[in-house]
Protein backbone atom coordinates (compact mmCIF):
# COMPACT_ATOMS: atom_id res chain seq x y z
CA UNK A 1 0.00 0.00 0.00
CA UNK A 2 3.17 1.98 0.59
CA UNK A 3 4.76 1.48 -1.73
CA UNK A 4 3.77 3.59 -5.20
CA UNK A 5 3.98 1.37 -8.56
CA UNK A 6 2.67 1.72 -11.69
CA UNK A 7 -1.17 -0.15 -10.66
CA UNK A 8 -1.32 3.42 -8.43
CA UNK A 9 -0.77 5.85 -11.66
CA UNK A 10 -3.23 3.83 -13.72
CA UNK A 11 -5.74 3.37 -11.29
CA UNK A 12 -5.90 7.19 -11.21
CA UNK A 13 -6.05 7.50 -15.10
CA UNK A 14 -8.95 5.47 -14.87
CA UNK A 15 -10.92 7.13 -12.47
CA UNK A 16 -10.10 10.58 -13.84
CA UNK A 17 -11.03 8.91 -17.28
CA UNK A 18 -14.34 7.57 -15.82
CA UNK A 19 -14.81 11.00 -13.91
CA UNK A 20 -14.95 12.72 -17.58
CA UNK A 21 -16.67 10.39 -19.29
CA UNK A 22 -19.91 10.65 -16.73
CA UNK A 23 -19.22 14.36 -17.24
CA UNK A 24 -20.60 14.16 -21.32
CA UNK A 25 -23.31 11.87 -19.88
CA UNK A 26 -24.59 13.40 -17.03
CA UNK A 27 -23.99 17.11 -18.10
CA UNK A 28 -27.10 19.25 -18.60
CA UNK A 29 -25.59 23.18 -18.13
CA UNK A 30 -23.46 23.90 -21.32
CA UNK A 31 -21.00 22.64 -24.09
CA UNK A 32 -18.22 23.97 -22.39
CA UNK A 33 -18.58 21.68 -19.47
CA UNK A 34 -19.10 18.93 -22.09
CA UNK A 35 -15.50 20.19 -23.68
CA UNK A 36 -13.96 20.36 -20.28
CA UNK A 37 -14.86 16.77 -19.69
CA UNK A 38 -12.86 15.59 -22.85
CA UNK A 39 -9.81 17.74 -21.16
CA UNK A 40 -9.98 15.51 -18.42
CA UNK A 41 -10.01 12.20 -20.22
CA UNK A 42 -7.31 13.55 -22.28
CA UNK A 43 -5.20 13.99 -19.06
CA UNK A 44 -6.34 10.98 -18.14
CA UNK A 45 -4.58 9.33 -20.90
CA UNK A 46 -1.81 11.49 -20.40
CA UNK A 47 -1.24 10.38 -17.06
CA UNK A 48 -1.21 6.61 -18.22
CA UNK A 49 1.55 7.57 -21.06
CA UNK A 50 3.72 9.43 -18.28
CA UNK A 51 3.60 6.79 -15.51
CA UNK A 52 4.51 3.82 -18.50
CA UNK A 53 7.66 5.93 -19.91
CA UNK A 54 8.83 6.36 -16.57
CA UNK A 55 8.40 2.65 -14.94
CA UNK A 56 9.14 1.35 -18.39
CA UNK A 57 12.10 3.29 -18.44
CA UNK A 58 11.18 4.50 -22.62
CA UNK A 59 10.86 7.97 -23.14
CA UNK A 60 8.46 7.12 -26.16
CA UNK A 61 5.43 7.74 -23.37
CA UNK A 62 6.64 11.09 -22.88
CA UNK A 63 7.37 12.61 -26.62
CA UNK A 64 3.71 10.88 -26.73
CA UNK A 65 2.11 13.10 -23.90
CA UNK A 66 3.70 16.00 -25.40
CA UNK A 67 1.66 15.93 -29.15
CA UNK A 68 -1.31 14.88 -27.21
CA UNK A 69 -0.90 17.88 -25.67
CA UNK A 70 -0.22 20.24 -28.59
CA UNK A 71 -3.19 18.16 -30.51
CA UNK A 72 -6.10 18.76 -27.27
CA UNK A 73 -4.72 22.57 -26.70
CA UNK A 74 -5.63 22.81 -30.50
CA UNK A 75 -8.88 20.79 -30.11
CA UNK A 76 -9.73 23.13 -27.45
CA UNK A 77 -9.40 26.21 -29.15
CA UNK A 78 -11.22 25.16 -32.13
CA UNK A 79 -14.28 24.01 -30.07
CA UNK A 80 -14.36 27.03 -27.69
CA UNK A 81 -14.64 29.10 -31.30
CA UNK A 82 -17.29 26.71 -32.78
CA UNK A 83 -18.87 27.42 -29.61
CA UNK A 84 -18.79 31.05 -29.75
CA UNK A 85 -20.38 31.06 -33.40
CA UNK A 86 -22.93 28.62 -31.99
CA UNK A 87 -23.72 31.38 -29.41
CA UNK A 88 -24.09 34.43 -31.38
CA UNK A 89 -26.14 32.48 -34.02
CA UNK A 90 -28.38 30.90 -31.97
CA UNK A 91 -28.66 32.39 -28.40
CA UNK A 92 -27.88 29.93 -26.18
CA UNK A 93 -25.44 26.87 -25.47
CA UNK A 94 -27.57 25.05 -23.22
CA UNK A 95 -27.30 20.86 -23.88
CA UNK A 96 -31.28 20.68 -24.13
CA UNK A 97 -31.48 23.00 -26.39
CA UNK A 98 -29.12 22.62 -29.09
CA UNK A 99 -31.33 19.72 -30.99
CA UNK A 100 -31.29 21.73 -34.81
CA UNK A 101 -29.92 18.74 -36.26
CA UNK A 102 -32.93 16.64 -35.04
CA UNK A 103 -35.10 18.53 -37.66
CA UNK B 1 9.25 6.22 0.11
CA UNK B 2 6.58 7.24 2.83
CA UNK B 3 7.02 11.04 1.67
CA UNK B 4 6.53 10.05 -2.08
CA UNK B 5 3.53 7.59 -1.20
CA UNK B 6 1.78 10.69 1.29
CA UNK B 7 2.37 13.09 -1.65
CA UNK B 8 1.32 10.62 -4.20
CA UNK B 9 -2.13 10.02 -2.35
CA UNK B 10 -2.49 13.86 -1.91
CA UNK B 11 -2.57 15.36 -4.89
CA UNK B 12 -4.28 11.90 -6.77
CA UNK B 13 -6.95 13.16 -4.03
CA UNK B 14 -6.96 16.62 -4.74
CA UNK B 15 -7.43 16.11 -8.70
CA UNK B 16 -9.82 12.99 -8.26
CA UNK B 17 -12.10 15.87 -5.94
CA UNK B 18 -11.45 18.54 -8.17
CA UNK B 19 -12.14 16.40 -11.37
CA UNK B 20 -15.54 15.24 -9.89
CA UNK B 21 -16.33 18.98 -9.26
CA UNK B 22 -15.25 20.14 -12.72
CA UNK B 23 -18.60 18.18 -13.95
CA UNK B 24 -20.62 18.65 -10.50
CA UNK B 25 -20.48 22.27 -9.91
CA UNK B 26 -23.21 24.64 -10.95
CA UNK B 27 -21.28 27.25 -11.73
CA UNK B 28 -19.37 27.40 -15.31
CA UNK B 29 -16.90 29.84 -13.85
CA UNK B 30 -16.21 27.14 -10.69
CA UNK B 31 -15.84 24.42 -13.31
CA UNK B 32 -12.62 26.42 -15.08
CA UNK B 33 -11.13 26.92 -11.58
CA UNK B 34 -11.49 23.39 -10.59
CA UNK B 35 -9.93 22.49 -13.84
CA UNK B 36 -7.13 24.38 -13.35
CA UNK B 37 -6.75 23.06 -9.68
CA UNK B 38 -6.79 19.46 -11.42
CA UNK B 39 -4.20 20.14 -14.26
CA UNK B 40 -1.81 21.48 -11.48
CA UNK B 41 -2.14 18.77 -9.19
CA UNK B 42 -1.35 16.37 -11.93
CA UNK B 43 1.57 18.43 -12.99
CA UNK B 44 2.49 17.98 -9.20
CA UNK B 45 2.56 14.09 -10.09
CA UNK B 46 4.74 14.19 -12.98
CA UNK B 47 7.00 16.31 -11.80
CA UNK B 48 7.35 14.07 -8.61
CA UNK B 49 7.68 10.55 -10.39
CA UNK B 50 10.24 12.23 -12.71
CA UNK B 51 8.67 13.83 -15.58
CA UNK B 52 9.85 17.55 -14.73
CA UNK B 53 9.88 18.87 -18.49
CA UNK B 54 6.19 17.21 -18.93
CA UNK B 55 5.06 19.15 -15.57
CA UNK B 56 5.82 22.34 -16.35
CA UNK B 57 4.66 22.26 -19.87
CA UNK B 58 1.41 21.28 -18.61
CA UNK B 59 1.49 24.38 -16.21
CA UNK B 60 2.44 26.67 -19.46
CA UNK B 61 0.46 25.08 -22.13
CA UNK B 62 -2.67 23.97 -19.95
CA UNK B 63 -3.50 26.33 -16.87
CA UNK B 64 -1.57 29.50 -19.05
CA UNK B 65 -3.75 28.96 -22.07
CA UNK B 66 -6.10 26.97 -22.47
CA UNK B 67 -7.61 27.28 -18.68
CA UNK B 68 -7.36 31.26 -19.50
CA UNK B 69 -9.43 30.46 -22.68
CA UNK B 70 -11.88 28.78 -20.99
CA UNK B 71 -12.45 31.52 -18.55
CA UNK B 72 -12.29 33.74 -21.54
CA UNK B 73 -14.98 31.98 -23.58
CA UNK B 74 -17.16 31.57 -20.44
CA UNK B 75 -17.69 34.98 -19.16
CA UNK B 76 -18.04 36.61 -22.49
CA UNK B 77 -20.77 34.31 -23.32
CA UNK B 78 -22.48 35.19 -20.41
CA UNK B 79 -23.49 31.61 -19.24
CA UNK B 80 -21.92 31.64 -15.95
CA UNK B 81 -25.19 31.73 -13.96
CA UNK B 82 -26.92 29.79 -15.27
CA UNK B 83 -28.19 28.08 -12.04
CA UNK B 84 -29.74 25.05 -13.62
CA UNK B 85 -29.86 21.71 -11.36
CA UNK B 86 -27.13 19.56 -11.99
CA UNK B 87 -29.52 16.69 -13.72
CA UNK B 88 -33.13 18.67 -13.91
CA UNK B 89 -35.33 18.76 -17.12
CA UNK B 90 -37.56 15.94 -18.55
CA UNK B 91 -35.14 14.03 -20.73
CA UNK B 92 -32.66 13.61 -17.46
CA UNK B 93 -34.35 10.41 -16.28
CA UNK B 94 -33.56 8.29 -19.18
CA UNK B 95 -29.66 9.15 -20.00
CA UNK B 96 -28.92 9.98 -16.21
CA UNK B 97 -28.66 5.85 -15.50
CA UNK B 98 -26.89 5.09 -18.46
CA UNK B 99 -24.73 7.01 -18.30
CA UNK B 100 -24.31 6.08 -15.22
CA UNK B 101 -23.78 2.85 -16.05
CA UNK B 102 -21.39 3.05 -19.46
CA UNK B 103 -19.08 5.19 -17.21
CA UNK B 104 -19.41 2.50 -14.11
CA UNK B 105 -18.60 -0.21 -16.39
CA UNK B 106 -15.71 1.40 -18.31
CA UNK B 107 -13.80 2.33 -14.86
CA UNK B 108 -14.51 -2.03 -13.86
CA UNK B 109 -12.82 -2.83 -17.25
CA UNK B 110 -9.60 -0.77 -17.33
CA UNK B 111 -9.42 -1.38 -13.72
CA UNK B 112 -9.69 -5.22 -14.34
CA UNK B 113 -6.97 -4.77 -17.44
CA UNK B 114 -4.76 -3.01 -15.08
CA UNK B 115 -4.91 -5.76 -12.35
CA UNK B 116 -4.26 -8.69 -14.77
CA UNK B 117 -1.69 -6.87 -16.38
CA UNK B 118 2.42 -7.75 -16.83
CA UNK B 119 4.94 -6.87 -19.48
CA UNK B 120 7.77 -8.85 -20.23
CA UNK B 121 11.33 -8.13 -18.73
CA UNK B 122 12.98 -8.35 -22.13
CA UNK B 123 10.55 -5.38 -23.57
CA UNK B 124 13.67 -3.39 -22.66
CA UNK B 125 15.79 -4.57 -25.44
CA UNK B 126 13.42 -3.58 -27.85
CA UNK B 127 13.02 0.00 -27.76
CA UNK B 128 16.15 2.48 -28.50
CA UNK B 129 14.82 5.44 -26.55
CA UNK B 130 15.94 4.40 -23.01
CA UNK B 131 16.03 7.18 -20.44
CA UNK B 132 19.45 8.11 -19.25
CA UNK B 133 20.04 8.72 -15.63
CA UNK B 134 23.16 10.82 -16.23
CA UNK B 135 21.44 13.60 -17.86
CA UNK B 136 18.43 15.72 -17.14
CA UNK B 137 14.67 15.08 -18.53
CA UNK B 138 14.26 17.97 -20.56
CA UNK B 139 17.75 17.04 -22.59
CA UNK B 140 16.89 13.56 -23.01
CA UNK B 141 13.71 14.70 -24.08
CA UNK B 142 15.00 16.90 -26.80
CA UNK B 143 17.46 14.52 -27.83
CA UNK B 144 14.82 12.03 -29.19
CA UNK B 145 12.26 14.57 -30.29
CA UNK B 146 14.03 16.58 -32.60
CA UNK B 147 15.67 13.54 -33.93
CA UNK B 148 13.63 10.27 -34.35
CA UNK B 149 10.37 12.10 -33.78
CA UNK B 150 11.55 15.15 -36.16
CA UNK B 151 8.46 14.74 -38.74
CA UNK B 152 5.86 14.31 -36.05
CA UNK B 153 6.45 16.96 -34.50
CA UNK B 154 6.74 19.47 -38.01
CA UNK B 155 3.32 18.02 -37.90
CA UNK B 156 1.95 18.89 -34.80
CA UNK B 157 3.34 22.43 -35.60
CA UNK B 158 0.95 22.27 -39.15
CA UNK B 159 -1.70 21.39 -36.60
CA UNK B 160 -1.10 24.08 -34.56
CA UNK B 161 -1.03 26.41 -37.57
CA UNK B 162 -4.49 25.12 -38.66
CA UNK B 163 -6.21 25.32 -35.59
CA UNK B 164 -4.91 28.88 -35.34
CA UNK B 165 -6.38 29.88 -38.61
CA UNK B 166 -9.44 28.01 -38.32
CA UNK B 167 -10.49 29.80 -35.11
CA UNK B 168 -9.81 33.07 -37.08
CA UNK B 169 -11.73 32.32 -39.59
CA UNK B 170 -14.20 30.76 -37.35
CA UNK B 171 -14.74 33.92 -35.18
CA UNK B 172 -14.46 36.73 -37.85
CA UNK B 173 -17.26 38.39 -38.57
CA UNK B 174 -17.72 41.41 -41.14
CA UNK B 175 -19.67 44.36 -39.57
CA UNK B 176 -21.74 46.41 -42.00
CA UNK B 177 -21.75 50.14 -41.46
CA UNK B 178 -17.84 50.35 -40.22
CA UNK B 179 -15.60 53.06 -41.94
CA UNK B 180 -12.03 51.28 -42.40
CA UNK B 181 -9.07 52.79 -43.96
CA UNK B 182 -8.26 51.20 -47.69
CA UNK B 183 -4.24 51.12 -47.86
CA UNK B 184 -4.30 50.04 -51.51
CA UNK B 185 -7.33 52.55 -52.32
CA UNK B 186 -4.89 55.27 -50.76
CA UNK B 187 -1.73 54.37 -52.25
CA UNK B 188 -3.18 53.65 -55.63
CA UNK B 189 -4.49 56.89 -56.23
CA UNK B 190 -3.40 59.01 -59.46
CA UNK B 191 -2.36 62.56 -59.85
CA UNK B 192 -4.94 62.74 -62.66
CA UNK B 193 -7.68 61.51 -60.71
CA UNK B 194 -6.93 63.98 -57.36
CA UNK B 195 -5.89 67.20 -58.90
CA UNK B 196 -7.00 68.88 -61.90
CA UNK B 197 -6.46 71.94 -63.86
CA UNK B 198 -8.68 74.38 -64.91
CA UNK B 199 -8.48 77.70 -66.37
CA UNK B 200 -10.23 80.16 -64.34
CA UNK B 201 -12.11 83.24 -66.20
CA UNK B 202 -12.47 86.28 -64.47
CA UNK B 203 -16.05 87.11 -63.06
CA UNK B 204 -17.40 83.83 -64.10
CA UNK B 205 -15.55 81.23 -61.31
CA UNK B 206 -15.66 77.68 -61.39
CA UNK B 207 -18.07 75.04 -60.68
CA UNK B 208 -15.90 72.26 -58.78
CA UNK B 209 -19.28 69.99 -57.65
CA UNK B 210 -20.62 68.21 -60.68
Amino acid sequence: MTEIGLGHYLTLGAVIFSIGIIGIFLNRKNIIVILMSIELILLAVNINLVAFSIYLGDLAGQVFTLFILTVAAAEAAIGLAIIVVYFRNSGTIRVEEIDKLKG
Amino acid sequence: MIAHSIFFYTFSLIAIVSAIMVTASKNTVHSVFFLILDFISISCLFIMIGAEFLGMIMLIVYVGAVAVLFLFVVMMLNVAQQKNQWFAGQATSKHIPIGLIISTLIFVEIIIVIGGWKFKPEIFDINNSVVQTNISNTHSLGQILYTDYIHVFQISGMILLVAMVGAIVLTFRQRSGVKRQSYIKQISRERAEGVEVLNVQSNKGVKIDD
